[in-house]
């Protein structure tokens, strides 16, 4: 196995000191990732030598931009294993999900996207707001019912009454890939033939997977897809939405402006061809070549390395939990279907106070409820600390962590 | 260490033993405040009688300096009139801003001074003035 220790040169920011001279301990990668140099290098050199808008302009600096960011999206699709031209770029997963709503609240009568009431759109109790919100606000715009599936006692979905939940009703099915909460990865594969057979839409929230895991949105057997770059060590401010082509072409845009036309008068427009019919004004460049240089970074270590590696410091943070008296996983504890996001209670100290006091040891987590409040309120929790892992973290950060959860229990006087 | 400026044990006290906590049915008014970014919670009933509050009773979840914190407040405001229980207040909202410059005056905040520690931690200013702002709406409303 790699040694992934030689890779934390590549983080400028892990070397400084936090809280006093304590090594900067990031285990909020669920939250954002961290940037390699080659990221950032690869973000500020595209300002430094080629800016400018691209498809636009008839000079040599717009050729060159304009190459840098089909490159990065053709990057993308090599990736996720798409065509090209599926690719659109967002400014963040939360917009992909959001374009999609009202991509489908804008469709007309017979159209494939069209809601009405009667129908239905199915989620899930594990959604991050971002994959409920809109969701949920669509229902309520087009009369559809929003239903969802249940989450059990050890933090999977409760898929035994599945046939009644996808049925000829159902419109749209929206799930997430891996619970930013529990860790838990739902079996995509099977609820997406489910959805095919009855003729719905299956949409893949894949913030939490495809930072940390070989996708591939053919296997995968998925009509719509949304990550951001900033959780897969690439820049903020820019995220993809993926989707098959036949349906791209079917969706009527909803950002309308420059760049997105094929023509226009002073009374009607129409559409330039996908991709570019959903990239309304002029991009965000520099942050889509940033994102291509962290999937260059990602393939040269190799996806499949990443996640054993990943799931090696989950399974020691787990075993280590589990040996904490009055600590509590929130998730499951078995690594079947599982990924390097780990959430926990401490009896007797709030979240909040826990991650104070980790915070104080130079260690960065979550707390509170992720933007996943009703899944706070299944699990009868208020809130809880969440370790997210990516490539840069070790086994020292994990046993340091437990070692402060101790610490924590001893602070706040409720050690058994 | 710097975590002791923050979890002073008066706090911490307030937070294992609660004073005012679970709602009382002598109320004029009640309301419910949250905070978005943490999910803490907490339900205030207020009553006042010529121009004096009467009684403070409450209930809520959430961290050891949000729940502290309204436990404290309702110490320090039951028995007051509406203008001290907002000089009280406004006291404690500047003290929370001071950034970890003022120790607060112990003539007016009684044991609250203890939050001075809190204003040097920005993620944490709300939380201490989760249980200040739901009484400060209530108050209001009700001398409305």
């Amino acid at each position: 196995m790699a040694n992934f220790s030689q890779y934390l040169k590549d983080f400028p920011i892990l070397s400084r000191s936090v809280r006093g001279a304590n090594r900067l301990i990031y285990l909020d990668s669920g939250a954002t990732s961290q940037k390699p140099n080659q990221v950032i290098d690869a973000e500020s050199n595209f300002y430094r030598t080629v800016n400018s808008a691209v498809h636009r302009g008839a000079h040599l600096l717009a050729e060159e931009s304009s190459l840098a960011y089909e490159s990065a999206r053709e990057n993308v699709a090599n990736f996720i294993n798409s065509q090209t031209n599926e690719v659109i770029f967002t400014k963040s997963a939360t917009e992909s999900l959001n374009a999609l709503a009202y991509s489908f609240g804008n469709s007309e009568k017979g159209s494939l996207f069209y809601l009405q009431p009667g129908d239905e759109i199915l989620v899930s109790e594990m959604e991050h707001h971002a994959n409920l919100i809109p969701w949920q606000q669509l229902a309520k715009r087009t009369g559809a019912t929003l239903r969802w599936i249940e989450v059990d006692g050890d933090g999977r979905l409760d898929l035994t009454s599945i046939n009644k939940l996808i049925t000829a009703k159902t419109k749209i099915v929206a799930l997430t890939h891996q619970s930013n909460v529990l860790g838990t990865i739902n079996p995509i594969k099977d609820l997406a033939k489910l959805s095919k057979n009855v003729g719905a839409i299956f949409v893949l929230d894949a913030c939490q997977s495809v930072p940390h895991f070989q996708i591939d949105v053919k296997e995968l057997g998925i009509d719509f897809l949304a990550f951001s770059g900033h959780k897969m060590l690439g820049p903020t401010g820019v995220g993809v939405l993926w989707g098959r082509g036949e349906l791209l072409k079917q969706m009527p845009p909803f950002l309308f402006g420059g760049s997105m036309i094929d023509s226009v008068t002073m009374t009607e427009a129409t559409w330039a061809d996908i991709p570019r019919k959903f990239e309304a004004g002029v991009p965000n460049m520099a942050q889509a070549v940033g994102l291509s240089a962290a999937i260059d970074y990602l393939n040269q270590i190799g996806m499949e390395q990443i996640h054993e590696h990943e799931i090696g410091l989950t399974k020691r943070l787990l075993d280590g939990l589990l040996h904490i008296q009055g600590v509590k996983i929130i998730g499951p504890t078995d690594l079947s279907d599982r990924g390097g996001v780990v959430s926990f209670t401490v009896d007797g100290v709030h979240p909040h106070d826990v991650g104070q006091v980790l915070d104080q040891y130079g260690i960065a987590v979550r707390t509170g409820h992720h933007c996943a409040w009703p899944l706070m309120r299944k699990l009868n929790v208020v809130g809880t600390t969440r370790a997210s892992f990516h490539l840069y973290n070790t086994d020292a950060d994990v046993d340091k962590l437990l070692d402060s959860i101790i610490e924590v229990q001893r602070y706040f006087k409720v050690n058994k | 260490m710097e975590l002791d400026s923050l979890y002073q044990e008066v706090i911490l006290d307030h937070y294992r033993n609660p004073h005012h906590k679970g709602l009382s049915e002598n109320k004029d008014i009640q309301v419910k405040h949250n905070n978005p970014s943490c999910g803490d919670e907490v339900t205030l009933n207020l009553s006042m009688k010529d121009g004096l509050v009467q009684n403070i009773s409450w209930d809520g979840v959430g961290c050891s300096i949000s729940m502290s914190s309204v436990s404290m407040m309702s110490d320090l405001l039951l028995n007051k009139t509406y203008l001290e229980s907002i000089e009280i207040l406004d006291a404690f909202v500047e003290l929370m801003q001071s950034k970890g410059q003022s120790k607060g005056d112990e003539e007016v905040l009684d044991d609250a001074v203890a939050f001075a520690g809190v204003s040097k931690f920005p993620a944490r200013i709300k939380c201490a003035l989760l249980g200040w702002m739901a009484f400060k709406d209530a108050s209001s409303q009700l001398m409305a």
